[in-house]
């Protein structure tokens, strides 16, 4: 069974009703149901507030930022800039100078892999990963190690989905250039102990870098604290737009890195055949960016916020375990993870059903859940599964919707009949 | 449930999903042939004996989604005893039926059990569960050796 952490009710002071209010979606029906989305580790929905802000700047607001000298150009501008100082502020970073956009967690990865990684990782280096990276924390590493010629070294998962730190220690020497990691597991939920491997990494001068795709939306996060040199996330899994994300990185870091595209906005002076670049953080956002996506990012921060990424936790911790509760009463379920500090990601399998054939009977009713590899094939391989389903939460999911798909599992179990 | 769900997990889907015929290996095959759909994981192998252009026998193994499985163990009962010029007009009528330009019930004579597979014409991603099995066959037939993947490039 899974421990959990208990949630404290005292301290939870949650209107579920009234925030799903703001996601006009949740009112659509799905094969005639009432849609229960269950989908949120790939993407979550998008509150008024968030969809007004970019209707918002499209109507008033449309020009170019940094260039132009006319009042909506000051004005796509501050938006732009305001922005980025409501991400610095979110994850509590020295200076807003810190918050990279780019177009997502993958992108924000490749970056450091590219820009970072080409100038400080070179023949017979090491880059540590772990065995239970989303590909995007995977295949730029992989890149960049048959680029210049370093390797790759994995912290492997034990059975229960968490990390074997005590072998993380063994995998350090001098050629460790970086160790790259996911805070929160998108298959398993895990949150991963970031502290101690940083801890770990920063002893011998070794930078980390999160992928926190899966924890930023879901946790209070503090950079300073976490003190790790790289933080990747997405706009849109946490009620952002899509096509926007961010790349935190500590100063002296990202001063030290190459350009990563080269184009208008990131120089400072161009010559025919020379250029100086532009301070941090225009020196890596050439061209023109998702200045709309920024804003509703922006707009999807002060939604969170005004709810409390604490309150967020604490509900989600009560939802999953909830539905973990629920879920391991069938006496053919497997659960894929057990850690013991966990996320809202639920991975399973139901008897002998592939998981192509549960996703399509639950859309029948109106449940929408993943099902696949989740794009974690060398975890599917250790587990010797082909795919799982995957159920993941968000702080507008409801106990009443668990006990529907509760229902509708049953329902697939004897359709299915096993 | 939507009545083309119903059509697309017909009884006889389920069944031969939950007891699939001509599982397992065979020893003596003649043509054998993995095939994969990276995308989903499907993977089946499919072992063929064919003695004086009739194919003997025919089995399968792997694992993948109800479709995938009943697929190929309604091909392994179709093709077994026909000659390969037969199996190659199963082949095609199959694809027919899954792209929904083949009134089954015209051709329920010929086709037989395969026109249980016509309502997958309305799920469109789920085409390629049907046809693992069946491209896999025809390729081995026809002594392709490579891997059959659904996918040019693996995911």
């Amino acid at each position: 069974m899974e421990t959990i952490i208990a949630a404290t009710p005292t301290t939870l002071n949650f209107d579920v009703q009234n925030i799903r209010k703001n996601f006009p979606i949740l009112n659509e029906q799905v094969h005639g149901h009432p849609l229960i989305y269950f989908d949120n580790a790939a993407t979550t929905q998008k509150p008024r507030q968030v969809i007004e802000a970019i209707s918002d700047y499209y109507q008033h607001s449309n020009a170019n930022v940094h260039r132009a000298i006319h009042t909506l150009g000051e004005q796509a501008t501050e938006g732009y800039e305001e922005a980025r100082r409501k991400i610095a502020r979110f994850i509590n970073a020295e200076s807003e100078k810190q918050i990279i956009f780019t177009r997502g967690t993958t992108e924000s990865i490749n970056l450091v892999a590219s820009a970072w990684g080409e100038k400080f990782v070179g023949q017979g280096d090491e880059i540590i990963v772990t065995e239970m990276e989303h590909h995007s924390n995977l295949i730029p590493w992989q890149l960049l190690a048959e680029k210049v010629g370093a390797k790759l070294r994995y912290i492997p998962f034990t059975e229960d989905g968490t990390l074997d730190t005590s072998l993380f220690e063994t995998l350090l020497n001098k050629q460790t250039k970086i160790v790259a990691l996911t805070h929160m597991s998108n298959v398993f939920g895990t949150i991963n102990p970031i502290k101690k491997i940083v801890r770990l990494a920063h002893d011998r001068g070794i930078p980390v870098l999160l992928d926190g795709a899966q924890s930023v939306p879901h946790l209070p996060i503090d950079v300073q604290s976490l003190d790790c040199d790289f933080l990747a996330f997405s706009g849109h899994k946490m009620v952002g737009p899509t096509g926007i994300g961010v790349l935190y990185a500590k100063t002296n870091r990202l001063e030290n890195m190459n350009p990563y595209q080269g184009g208008g906005e990131m120089i400072n002076a161009v010559w025919l055949d020379r250029a100086t670049w532009a301070e941090i953080p225009h020196k890596f956002e050439a061209g023109t960016p998702n200045i709309a996506g920024a804003i509703g990012l922006g707009a999807a921060i002060d939604f969170l916020q005004q709810i409390g990424m604490k309150q967020i936790t604490l509900y989600e911790q009560q939802l999953t375990t909830y539905a973990l509760e629920r879920m391991t009463r069938f006496k053919e379920m497997t659960i894929y993870g057990h850690a013991p500090e966990r996320g809202s990601a639920i991975s399973f399998n139901l008897g002998s059903i592939h998981p192509h054939d549960m996703a399509q009977f639950l859309d029948q009713y109106g449940v929408a859940i993943r099902a696949g590899h989740h794009c974690a094939q060398p975890i599917m391989r250790k587990l010797n599964v082909a795919a799982v389903n995957r159920a993941s939460f968000y702080f507008y999911n409801t106990t009443e919707e668990i006990d529907a798909f509760i229902d509708v599992l049953k329902k697939a179990r004897d359709f299915f009949d096993f | 449930m939507d009545s083309e769900f119903r059509e697309l997990y017909q009884q006889i889907i389920l069944d031969h999903n939950k007891s699939p015929r001509n599982y397992g290996h065979l020893d003596d095959a003649t043509h054998v042939l993995d095939g994969q759909n990276p995308v989903c994981g499907d993977h089946y192998t499919i072992y063929l004996k064919v003695k004086d252009n009739i194919i003997e026998q025919a089995r399968f193994e792997g694992s993948g989604c109800a479709i995938s499985k009943a697929s190929a163990s309604i091909m392994t009962e179709t093709i077994k005893g026909k000659t390969i010029e037969e199996a190659d007009r199963y082949f095609e009528w199959f694809h027919k039926i899954l792209t929904g330009s083949v009134d089954v019930n015209e051709s329920l004579l010929k086709v037989g059990k395969l026109a249980a597979f016509a309502g997958v014409a309305d799920f469109p991603v789920r085409v390629k569960c049907a046809t693992l099995a069946w491209h896999t066959m025809h390729n081995a037939l026809h002594n392709k050796k490579e891997r059959v993947s659904t996918e040019e490039d693996e995911a």
